[in-house]
């Protein structure tokens, strides 16, 4: 069973429930924790544990190889990103604009745009305790998450089988959110009691409705903003499965990078609505 | 005309409280470009009227007439981004995974497909309660593209500096230090950085840095929720000095930034004492620019 942790906003807490999430279920089911906001990846921070497996992740780009190129344009005219062209006498590529559809290298008539691997990021795997613990981390300067993600995912299905997967998503609601959520069972959306964190709620909610998804609210910081967002939940018909209490002492322990879930019974008690849902509802799934 | 660009890195780390304070504290010469365009939420704190607004089309979609289509499956065949698929007693494609690269169409003997362009999202121009014109956006729910919708914003708000002479254009970017960040840095002066003193803030503050020292763009920090752990301050304060980044205020973890909001205002407007830590940030800001 896939289910994604995602928010509209940034810092509504969906590394702090993903962690605590995962790190509590594991006590009890086989549950693995997978970090897909690539470009911040901060699951790691708070799961320590022994690295099972490391590799490079790459993606292709074509590479020009003038030998026996006949200068025809075919790969200009069928990229649709602009990422070939043809100027005087050589072909220009610009792997910062390719999405790696293979078009250009494979439509060549000459062979003369193999396609390459650059290197864009890292898969790491860790054991913590009974936790499996998997994340993507994307090289600084490298622009699309996308590919990494998609990598790290495939990754997950190959090697986990038969787990409660927890998958900490990227924010937003872009093309990166879209890739990390679109094979999960089940979403659980992070908000926070506030004017941003309503309106950033809104287009998750859109966007999730769109993909057809089945989705869960969790509000976060409770108690420190209005009632807007529960009163929008309500009349929305979404259901909220835990609200997790305004409290300094969880933003102290998070900012020294330490889980809470045994530390404050009131963290636990959501967590256990939490934990109650996702196994009622994976009968359902 | 100088650019600003305000980026944490780490969501929620106050960039907007933070971006909208200064278009607060800015002189009459400013234009202000919202840039986090899947979660833009600065303009909820001006009373924005909308002057303008434009529809954004930029990515493709592939799309089969069946009427001419053969069943022969080379779009599936081609396809990269499992896209394709044959269902019941014919193939569909998903337009959730199409990427609008074109290979299916380009390939289809029967000329079956064609690239339907997508509205991705909407552009608007609006007047703000502070007199100054702010220029964002709204990325259409899962698309494509956010950072070209980035270039748009920006390049619309610096069209219109230039236009009629001001001198300041302040940029709200968005988390991370994917494409929708490059594309914000492209053409920036100042790069001013809010992080927390919290492990997830210094390790994405560490990243963001990288980032911006690629694009050798001058930079200033500010830290936000200082108090939550003076040691993890420290920490970020010691990195500052050794990366050469002046501190530009260090702000106090205060539920006023949520209550400010509340009342739809910038926390420099609600806080007097945040005010004349922002105030002092952004003077410094103007003096390094």
């Amino acid at each position: 069973m896939k289910i994604a942790i995602a928010s509209g906003k940034g810092g509504t807490g969906k590394t702090f429930l993903s962690t605590n999430l995962a790190a509590f279920l594991s006590k009890t089911e086989k549950t693995a924790l997978i970090d897909l906001d690539v470009e911040e990846p901060n699951s790691g921070l708070f799961i320590l544990g022994e690295n099972i497996h490391s590799e490079d992740i790459f993606r292709f780009s074509p590479e020009w190889d003038r030998t026996n190129c006949i200068m025809c344009g075919k790969c200009q005219s069928c990229c649709n990103f602009h990422a070939v062209l043809k100027v005087k006498d050589a072909i220009m590529v610009f792997p910062e604009l390719c999405h790696s559809c293979y078009a250009c290298s494979e439509l060549c008539p000459t062979n003369s745009l193999p396609m390459k691997k650059y290197k864009i990021g890292v898969l790491n795997h860790y054991k913590f305790n009974e936790l499996d613990f998997v994340e993507g981390r994307l090289d600084i300067g490298q622009e699309q998450a996308v590919p990494l993600i998609s990598q790290t995912n495939d990754y997950t299905a190959n090697r986990l089988q038969k787990v409660i997967g927890i998958y900490d998503c990227p924010p937003g609601t872009a093309c990166p959110t879209v890739e990390s959520v679109k094979d999960s069972d089940l979403v659980i959306l992070v908000t926070e009691p506030t004017p941003f964190g309503l309106h950033d709620l809104k287009l998750i909610v859109k966007a999730m409705k769109q993909l057809g998804k089945k989705f869960v609210v969790v509000i976060n910081r409770s108690g420190i903003g209005d009632d807007s967002v529960e009163d929008f939940c309500n009349s929305e018909n979404i259901q909220i499965i835990a609200k997790i209490p305004n409290d300094r002492r969880i933003a102290e322990e998070y900012s020294i990078g330490n889980l809470v879930f045994d530390k404050f019974d009131f963290v636990r008690a959501e967590l256990e609505n939490i934990k109650a849902y996702i196994l009622k509802a994976g009968g359902s799934i | 005309m100088k650019e600003i660009v305000v980026i944490s890195g780490k969501g929620g780390t106050g960039k907007t409280s933070v971006t909208a304070s200064f278009a607060y504290l800015s002189s009459a010469n400013t234009v202000l470009a919202d840039c986090d365009v899947d979660a833009s939420d600065m303009h909820l704190l001006l009373k924005p009227e909308l002057i303008s607004s434009e529809d954004f089309f930029s990515s493709d979609l592939a799309v089969i007439d069946y009427d001419k289509c053969a069943g022969c499956g080379r779009c599936f065949e081609v396809c990269r981004f499992k896209a394709v698929s044959f269902e019941l007693d014919k193939f569909k494609i998903s337009d959730n995974n199409c990427e609008g690269c074109g290979y299916c169409a380009n390939v289809c003997p029967s000329s079956a497909i064609t690239l339907v362009k997508q509205n991705d999202g909407n552009l608007y121009i609006s007047d703000t309660r502070l007199g100054k014109k702010l220029f964002h956006a709204e990325l259409g729910p899962g698309a494509e593209n956010s950072g070209k919708l980035v270039a748009k914003v920006k390049n619309n708000a610096k069209k219109y500096a230039r236009e009629n002479n001001l001198n300041i254009v302040l940029v709200d970017g968005s988390p991370g230090v994917g494409c929708p960040v490059i594309s914000s840095l492209s053409g920036a002066n100042f790069v001013v950085l809010v992080t927390e003193p919290t492990t997830s803030g210094i390790h994405d503050l560490s990243r963001v840095i990288q980032l911006v020292k690629k694009f050798h763009i001058k930079m200033g920090c500010v830290i936000n929720k200082t108090d939550i752990n003076y040691k993890a301050s420290d920490g970020i304060k010691k990195m500052l000095v050794a990366e050469n980044i002046p501190l530009l205020a260090e702000l106090p973890y205060s539920d006023n930034f949520t209550h400010a909001m509340i009342k739809e205002v910038t926390v420099a407007e609600y806080d007097k004492g945040i005010r004349s830590m922002l105030q002092d940030a952004w003077d410094k800001i103007n003096n390094l620019i």
